[in-house]
């Protein structure tokens, strides 16, 4: 699939996040960006010309293999790092610029999660907490307790950080994101190198962190692991974003397909042609084509009427992994 | 603080048509006006003090740190002890080679001069080497410093709290040597009126009053060395890195400082200034070497802060 799908720009004189259209004054987009760009000093262009929407309230899962340029783009969004060219708003305020601004609502979790191994849990939470000078000292302790009873982690909070497991450490991580409340939270990879349980775990967290109305900007090399959670996603490929839309969009770039397998494949292929059906396929015994809006029932009766014997019907809708491994580019092409 | 002003909003769901345009994922957000509760009312003083308690906590609750003070402090006392041995009190004699050394035997104040001598060769030096080295590039070794500048801690008041704690420990090193040395010195010598080097006496408050003097000069050696490190420190991810090279510094200049052949380059050198203090031990005292060693430090801190805020302003945070 290499024609992408971009969104339309979406802004005017209001700003990246189109906060023209917005109600009650706020920004419509909780993430926008507009051709951001970041060049390394060697001359790779690890993020080309990307242009982000992400809508409040959304979950957008920011999908793409290893080293597509997610984490430098979070990197770029957060204001870690200075973009080469284009511009990047978080809530509205520009970024880097605005980061004083802008951070105190959102919370992240950039590229694994970053603690003192010689501190607890809780005393790690009160060192991000302290950092933040925005932040009321008066209500720490109950906010700390809170971020860790949401991640779980309570009855381990006065263990030191470097006895944690991978997956205390990641809910640790995602504990600091919720330490205030926040408008949109930042989730890096937050399944990276967990057990499924873990992974579940997190899902389960992202799921309730969303019900709560906060937007959610999760990215993550597997699309199976954020698919169950999302409403939106955005897939890179080599720096480049080549889909961005709801999923709900991203389901229907694939055509739903009628799949015969038949003795006769030609003749039932001739069918098939007859009833206008687009992109007919031969496969050995199997006989494929779009559906099209038609009825398959109706489709099975004209093949019977053409006295084709079927040994099987059906329709197939690709995966949405079949979807995102034809958009990045990686493993085996399904025809198309 | 409650949450209560985001929870109970809606569920996001699928948001028909393309992203950009539409209004429908919009009113999925929060309904209400996004909570600022957790906003401190406290001004941005209280919130760096804040901040540098909690930086404070860090460097000195550190297990490492604390080794590294109670080894700088048990020095003092194992000089004190060893020229015991060498000299006997009130005699002339005794080892050459260490300033103060003929003084000591009069009086135990002098083993104070003598630690602070010493120890500022390499020991001292060392254990400031290792928390500036630490500050900046420590932090981006565990992974935290992406998460502080996210929370947003700000680069440049990062900056400015490290850097103060940097100086607190450079306080916490000279002024443990220089109390361990006092104690030694008085269990191990005599103690009374103190003989100047410029032959002068005077009572033995005067000459404890020197010698914080003298403390207070040598903290503020190490405070400079400790803007040293931490501009180093923005430099690198590896905190080793950064306390290795400001040693290597250290002894470069020492040894530079001791080539007569470099003598036009002596003033320049940041360890040039340091045994400077004795000065404070004679009367008048020479407030002219001591000036200029004070000048030394403020423009050595300069120049470090330009360079860590430069680089650390402008750098992307990879690690």
């Amino acid at each position: 699939m290499t024609g992408a799908i971009r969104p339309p720009q979406a802004h005017g004189s209001a700003g990246l996040t189109g906060a023209a259209a917005a109600p009650a004054g706020q920004p419509a987009l909780a993430v926008a960006s507009s051709g951001l760009t970041k060049r390394f000093r060697g001359g790779q262009v690890a993020v080309d010309h990307i242009d982000l929407a992400v809508p409040r309230g959304s979950v957008y899962g920011f999908l793409g293999p290893n080293g597509s340029g997610k984490t430098t783009t979070i990197r770029m969004l957060l204001g870690l790092a200075f973009p080469t060219s284009g511009r990047a708003e978080l809530l509205g305020v520009p970024m880097p610029a605005g980061a004083i601004r802008a951070l105190p609502r959102v919370g992240s979790l950039v590229e694994g999660p970053g603690f003192y191994p010689f501190l607890s849990g809780q005393d790690n939470l009160a060192r991000c907490d302290a950092a933040d000078r925005t932040a009321d000292p008066r209500t720490a302790a109950a906010r700390i307790g809170e971020a860790l009873d949401r991640v779980g982690l309570l009855a381990a909070a006065g263990k030191r950080y470097r006895h944690y497991s991978l997956g205390m450490k990641q809910r640790l991580a995602i504990a600091a994101s919720l330490l205030r409340p926040r408008e949109l939270i930042v989730l890096d990879e937050p399944t990276n190198g967990l057990d499924p349980q873990g992974t579940r775990e997190v899902r389960g967290l992202i799921r309730r962190i969303a019900a709560s109305g906060i937007t959610v900007f999760v990215s993550s090399h597997l699309l199976s692991e954020v698919e169950q959670v999302c409403s939106h996603v955005g897939v890179m490929r080599s720096g480049r974003l080549v889909f961005q839309g709801p999923l709900t969009e991203l389901r229907r770039t694939r055509a739903t397909r009628i799949r015969v397998e038949t003795a006769e494949p030609e003749r039932a292929a001739e069918v098939l042609r007859r009833l206008r059906l687009p992109g007919p396929q031969i496969a050995g015994n199997e006989v494929s084509a779009q559906l099209a809006g038609q009825q398959p029932e109706q489709i099975c009766a004209e093949l019977v009427a053409a006295a084709v014997g079927i040994r099987g019907l059906g329709v197939v809708t690709p995966s949405l992994e079949e979807l995102f491994m034809a958009l990045t580019g990686e493993g085996f092409d399904i025809d198309d | 603080m409650t949450e209560s002003s985001v929870a109970g909003s809606s569920v996001p769901g699928p948001a028909a048509g393309r992203l950009a345009t539409c209004p429908a994922a919009a009113g999925t957000g929060p309904a209400g006006r996004p909570t600022v509760a957790g906003q401190a009312s406290a001004g941005p003083v209280r919130a760096w003090l804040r901040f540098f308690r909690s930086e404070l906590r860090l460097v000195f609750g550190r297990r490492r740190n604390q080794a590294l003070l109670a080894v700088v402090a048990v020095f003092p006392l194992v000089i004190g002890i060893g020229l015991r041995l060498a000299i006997q009190p009130g005699s002339a004699g005794g080892p050459d080679g260490v300033a103060f050394i003929g003084q000591l035997a009069g009086n135990g104040i002098f083993l104070g001069f003598i630690a602070l001598t010493l120890l500022l060769v390499l020991v001292m030096p060392l254990a400031v080497a290792v928390a500036a080295g630490d500050s900046i590039a420590g932090e981006a070794g565990y992974g935290t410093l992406r998460y502080l500048l996210a929370v947003p801690a700000g680069r440049v008041r990062l900056l400015t709290v490290k850097y103060a704690v940097n100086v607190v420990f450079a306080l916490a090193v000279t002024f443990g040597v220089t109390a361990v040395a006092l104690a030694t010195g008085a269990a191990l010598f005599p103690i009374g009126p103190v003989t100047l080097l410029s032959g002068t006496t005077v009572p033995l408050a005067g000459g404890i009053i020197r010698l914080l003097f003298v403390a207070l000069y040598v903290a503020a050696a190490m405070s400079s060395l400790g803007a040293i490190g931490m501009a180093i420190s923005t430099l690198t991810e590896h905190a080793i890195g950064a306390i290795a090279a400001l040693t290597v510094l250290v002894v470069g200049s020492e040894i530079a400082d001791n080539v007569p052949q470099f003598a036009a380059i002596h003033p320049y050198l940041p360890t040039h200034w340091w045994n400077s203090f004795d000065a404070l031990l004679r009367v008048p005292i020479d407030t002219g070497s001591l000036l200029r060693g004070l000048l030394s430090f403020g423009l050595y801190l300069l120049l470090s802060g330009a360079i860590a805020w430069t680089r650390f302003t402008t750098a992307d945070v990879t690690s």
